[in-house]
């Protein structure tokens, strides 16, 4: 690892003026992906700024659903997420996990219990690893990411492999959605590292609309897929996703599989995603 | 409760193990030690033309900076290759220059040209990567196959089309003539492979050298330190002999990877030389990946023929072997010796053929790997035998059992001679154990929710205790394979064995111990094992090829025998007895049908003080041996995978592993048991979940756990494990060997059993789920054909 000096952030505003001060100043949260790059020495941050211990970026919040005019069984509470909650604490939130299970799960297999104990769900997003688990979760679930300049709708803020809308200086904050009225997420890993060969995450709004991503497959990082997302809104159902006949084009080919592969892996865990929300 | 032969010792050295106390190679400190950092080659083939470490050395912290020029004009020698292999038309293979430090060509990424000498570790780094190294690079070749082909990049210059050597072996006019006139001919392309040996402790070396009295001291990842200390001095000219001390402390295993003596405990000699510092350098895991020898990487065409009775009558194999970029120690007689005489299998042939060209590519060294030749072999053996019985439609047990060897000794047409076992008995007792007979149930169940069942056999049979030394030496064989033990009593009756052998995982501190507590009645708790250190042990010749069991304790018995020997002259003496009265039970010296008796420690006393010892008796007790088997040991076993296959994502959960071997007499069945679990594991890591990937530009695709797949806990399944053995008539404990048997037996089931859920035998390993999945595409595409 390269030499870097430290730095203990007091508060988000700290940590985006600490950020601004040195070009190649960068965030350290979990560390899960940041720490093991410098150590290969492929990374070397001039100042590292810990967000790790900032209460305002921590812990999960509900919000009971405003009246609507038609009363749905299930979703609509206001989810937020604070930047630096870990995965393990995403994962054990219990009125999480009753508002929208599928997030709590996806938390869950992250990673090893080391990994979740430590990673953070601003981090996995910031980093946006084309087979990182929350992005797809964040995409369709429409959700919003809140940085100290700013709100970015998930749709503008994944911007490509390894990419984000965040400029410099900027830090995420937190990132809200609207518990959906149902949710599932499929999740093939690789053997190897376990991040995502393909993740399908598939969202219904309490609106009926559905909104459909999928990780680790796109040869630039998370999508959305059209075909899926029209034939879960004609028909929510695992057969109407088995049924969906997904191409190969824009996918991802590597050692572990080639975009045939990974093809037949979206409409398997559309299916499976589906089965399960 | 018995702690001698047959007993569930727990593991003496797992106190320190499990409780952080171990004391490796990168433990040890040494005042004012110095690191060592590789400037390492990014290119698979270039010629070095200049290398500018000026930035390197004006950096503070900066010791010194050698390149491979320094090294060769130092008079420090080439790597050897500690086997020669001869070709087919009677000359010696043709073996390309490897210096520990490149000079002029490197030839695989990760290659060295050059070694930072620094105050600490990341001085070290940051100063080799400052060193500038004007490449012009060459083009690569990666794979055996293209190395041969016509208008190849060459890679040594005396290897002329990257062929090592043409080797052969058999009887071939048989062998064409009998397949030539068989009724059935069963004919496949198999390739095994290409696997990193991923020890858990990296490899590490620390070297000092002392100028006022011109001694070497080198601490290292050995699993042969005496080996080591010969090689270094012989051939590499580091040092004499009695000048250079090599100590191999807790070794956190190494499956073959640490037999050899690479360029980076050389070069850590040679620097504490030139900067009068104790020099230390510790792999990390890409460095590991890069520059550990890889194993395996066959590339086979294999022929059988059978008679209408379907008893196999020939056999026909070629492989070529890729060696990597330079021959590695056992290189050459990993893909041959340790490989095509093995290719009888379990079976009574009469003829069998193998050639085997031995290739150079722009790769990292390829050399012995858990099991070392036979699991290529036993792979080759066993997908023939399951595909001989689909293409028969017979079952693949009974095609199996009518063609094994049931009587021995059996001389197989490739060397080797059998020397005991019952592969029936093994075989039925497996199938019993895995119910084999209510498979097709579990099959017809599993499909009733669209799962994919199958089963697989392999009944391996392997080689251990490589010997005896006259022959192998008759072979090419560099060096001797006997093993040396030295037994020493203390006056006080307690027990020291030292011994060649080198544990780096096995638990020698325990089964060695038990051995001899159960000769002479004593708790294990009164005997040591002393190892890993040229000071202290003589010589010996270390741990590989499971030869520790059967050469190494054999060692350890005959020179109990003449403990014995003398302790019965000095109770007799003692207790005024004819020595033929005199026996050792329960920790004393008795004379028989009396109550007279020594306690063990009095013996000892005696031996010592030789108040009263018999006249003409030297004092002490302390007697050495050395032990050069009489052949090689044969453990056999059969085999049996279940898995089950989703067929919509190819992945394949193996439901049961059945394991029945042979591994004649088992001193401690815990330890055994361990290591067939830990080489079944391997084995299913090859057939699963392993493989090293190389792009066409020589770049390791799969340098680092993210993308090198290693089985986990719950990949592989609750085994079955379970003995049926007959005794070794070789040695005097009868044993045959165990610490490989299990890689070495496992691919083939794994792969005959997802092979049959998937009904297409075109599948290579790793069978990971995509490979899985698109093999299930063509049989579908076929069916519909
Ligand atoms: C063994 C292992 C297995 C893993 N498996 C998976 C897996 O299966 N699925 C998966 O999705 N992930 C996996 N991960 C990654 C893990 O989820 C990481 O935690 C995550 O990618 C990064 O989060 P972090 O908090 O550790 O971020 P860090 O490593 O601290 O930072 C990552 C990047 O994000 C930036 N950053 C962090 N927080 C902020 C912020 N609030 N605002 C702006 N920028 C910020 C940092 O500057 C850095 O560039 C794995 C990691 C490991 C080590």
């Amino acid at each position: 690892m390269y030499t870097t000096k430290y730095h203990k952030a007091s508060d988000a505003a700290n940590a985006a003026s600490l950020l601004g001060a040195s070009p190649e100043a960068k965030i350290l949260a979990g560390g899960q992906t940041l720490i093991p790059t410098m150590k290969q020495r492929l990374a070397a941050p001039t100042d590292l700024i810990d967000i790790s211990g900032i209460a305002e970026l921590r812990g999960v919040t509900i919000e009971a659903r405003k009246k609507l005019g038609v009363l749905k069984a299930k979703g609509g509470e206001t989810i937020t997420i604070g930047a630096a909650t870990t995965h393990y604490e995403v994962a054990n939130n219990a009125d999480l996990a009753a508002a929208c299970p599928a997030i709590t799960g996806l938390a869950a297999n992250i990673g090893d219990p080391a990994v979740r104990h430590r990673g953070t769900i601003g981090g996995s997003i910031a980093n946006n690893d084309p087979a990182a688990d929350y992005p797809a979760a964040l995409l369709a679930l429409g959700a919003t990411i809140h940085t100290t300049s700013r709100d970015i709708s998930a749709d503008d803020f994944f911007t490509g492999m390894f990419s984000t809308a965040l400029n410099d200086g900027e830090v995420i904050k937190s990132v809200s959605f609207q518990a959906p009225a149902a949710a599932g997420y499929g999740k093939f890993p690789v053997p190897a590292s376990r991040y995502a060969m393909v993740g399908v995450f598939v969202a219904k709004s309490i609106d009926g609309d559905v909104r459909v991503s999928v990780t680790g497959a796109g040869d630039d990082g998370v999508f959305r897929h059209a075909g899926l997302e029209s034939a879960l809104t004609s028909d929510w159902s695992p057969a109407s996703a088995a049924g969906v006949n997904v191409g190969a084009e824009g996918l991802l080919s590597d050692i572990h599989g080639n975009a045939a592969y990974r093809a037949n892996l979206i409409g398997v865990m559309a299916k499976r995603a589906v089965e399960s929300a | 409760m018995s702690e001698g032969i047959g007993a569930r010792v727990l593991r003496k050295e797992d106190k320190r193990f499990i409780t952080g106390k171990g004391r490796y190679t990168d433990d040890i400190i040494e005042p004012n030690q110095a690191y060592a950092a590789f400037v390492r080659s990014p290119h698979a083939h270039a010629k070095v033309n200049g290398i500018d470490a000026s930035a390197a050395l004006a950096m503070d912290g900066v010791v010194d900076v050698l390149n491979g020029h320094q090294l060769t004009g130092d008079g420090i020698g080439n790597i050897i290759c500690g086997w020669g292999v001869t070709s087919k038309d009677g000359t010696p293979m043709n073996m390309g220059a490897w210096s520990a430090l490149a000079t002029d060509t490197v030839r695989y990424v990760g290659d060295a040209v050059a070694v930072v000498i620094a105050d600490s570790k990341e001085i070290a780094k940051l100063a080799a990567e400052s060193v500038v190294v004007d490449y012009e690079t060459l083009p690569v070749v990666v794979g055996s196959v293209e190395a041969l082909a016509d208008g190849a990049p060459q890679i040594h210059e005396n290897a002329p089309g990257n062929l090592i050597f043409d080797w052969e072996i058999g009887n071939k006019e048989p062998t064409d003539a009998a397949l030539a006139s068989a009724e059935h001919i069963v004919e496949m392309d198999i390739v095994n492979n290409r696997l990193a040996p991923n020890p858990m402790e990296p490899r590490s070396a620390i070297a000092t050298f002392n100028e006022s009295e011109d001694h070497y001291t080198l601490y290292t990842t050995s699993q042969n330190p005496h080996v080591a200390r010969l090689v270094l001095s012989a051939f590499y000219n580091v040092a004499p002999e009695h000048k250079l001390r090599v100590i191999a402390p807790d070794v956190g295993g190494g499956f073959g990877s640490k037999i050899y003596i690479y360029p980076e405990e050389i070069t850590c000699l040679w620097a504490s030389m030139k900067t009068n510092r104790s020099v230390k350098w510790t792999s990390d895991r890409t460095e590991a990946f890069l520059t550990d020898a890889h194993g395996r990487d066959h590339v086979t065409h294999a022929t059988m023929g059978l008679d209408k009775n379907h008893k196999i009558v020939g056999l026909k194999v070629n492989t070529k072997a890729n060696l990597g970029a330079y021959m590695s120690l056992f290189s050459s007689a990993t893909p041959t010796y340790l490989y095509a005489t093995l290719l009888s299998g379990q079976y009574n042939i009469e003829n069998v053929y193998a050639d085997v060209q031995g290739v150079y590519t722009n790769t990292v060294p390829v050399d012995a790997y858990r099991g070392a030749g036979r699991p290529e072999a036993s792979f080759v053996m066993e997908r023939m035998m399951e595909t001989a019985a689909r293409q028969l439609g017979v079952d693949p047990a009974e095609l199996r059992l009518k063609n094994f060897v049931k009587e021995f000794p059996h001389q197989t047409p490739v060397i080797m001679a059998y020397d005991s076992g019952d592969f029936a008995a093994n075989q039925k007792q497996a199938m019993d154990a895995a119910d084999y007979k209510g498979f097709e149930k579990r099959r017809a169940e599993a499909a009733k929710r669209g799962k994919l069942r199958g089963i697989g056999f392999s009944n391996y049979i392997e080689a251990c205790g490589i010997a005896p030394s006259a022959a192998v030496g008759s072979l090419g064989a560099g060096v001797g394979l006997w093993e040396s033990a030295e037994v020493r009593v203390n006056p006080v009756g307690t027990i020291e064995i030292l011994t060649g052998s080198h544990s780096h995982g096995q638990g020698h501190e325990t089964t060695f111990t038990q051995i001899v507590a159960e000769r002479f009645g004593l708790p294990t708790e009164n005997i040591s094992i002393v190892h890993g250190d040229t000071d202290k042990v003589q010589f010996g010749m270390g741990t590989y090829g499971s030869r520790s069991g059967a050469v190494g304790m054999s060692a350890i018995v005959k020179a109990m025998d003449k403990v014995e020997a003398k302790v019965k002259k000095i109770g007799a003496h003692v207790l005024e007895a004819s020595e033929d009265d005199i026996i050792i039970e329960d920790g004393a010296v008795k004379v028989k049908g009396t109550d007279k008796q020594m306690l063990w420690h009095e013996v000892g006393l005696a031996a010592y003080t030789a108040h009263n010892i018999p006249e003409g008796m030297e004092p002490g007790l302390k007697e050495s041996a050395f032990y050069d088997p009489s052949n090689f040991t044969f453990p056999a076993g059969c085999y049996i995978c279940e898995v089950e296959v989703d067929p919509e994502t190819g992945v394949t959960k193996i439901i049961q592993f059945t394991a029945s071997d042979d591994f004649g007499t088992i001193i401690n069945p815990m330890i055994v048991e361990g290591q067939v679990h830990g080489g079944l594991a391997q084995g299913i890591g090859q057939a699963m979940f392993e493989g090293v990937v190389y792009d066409p530009d020589g770049q390791q695709l799969s340098a680092s756990y993210m993308d090198y797949c290693m089985p986990r806990a719950d990949d592989v399944p609750m085994y079955q494990v379970m003995h049926q053995s007959t005794e070794c008539p070789g040695n005097p404990l009868g044993m045959k060997g165990c610490g490989e048997a299990g890689a070495i037996g496992s691919p083939p089931a794994v792969i005959n059993a997802i092979t049959d859920a998937i009904g297409n035998n075109n599948l290579n390993m790793p069978a990971t789920p995509s490979a899985v999945w698109a093999a299930l595409q063509e049989a579908s595409k076929q069916a519909a054909e």
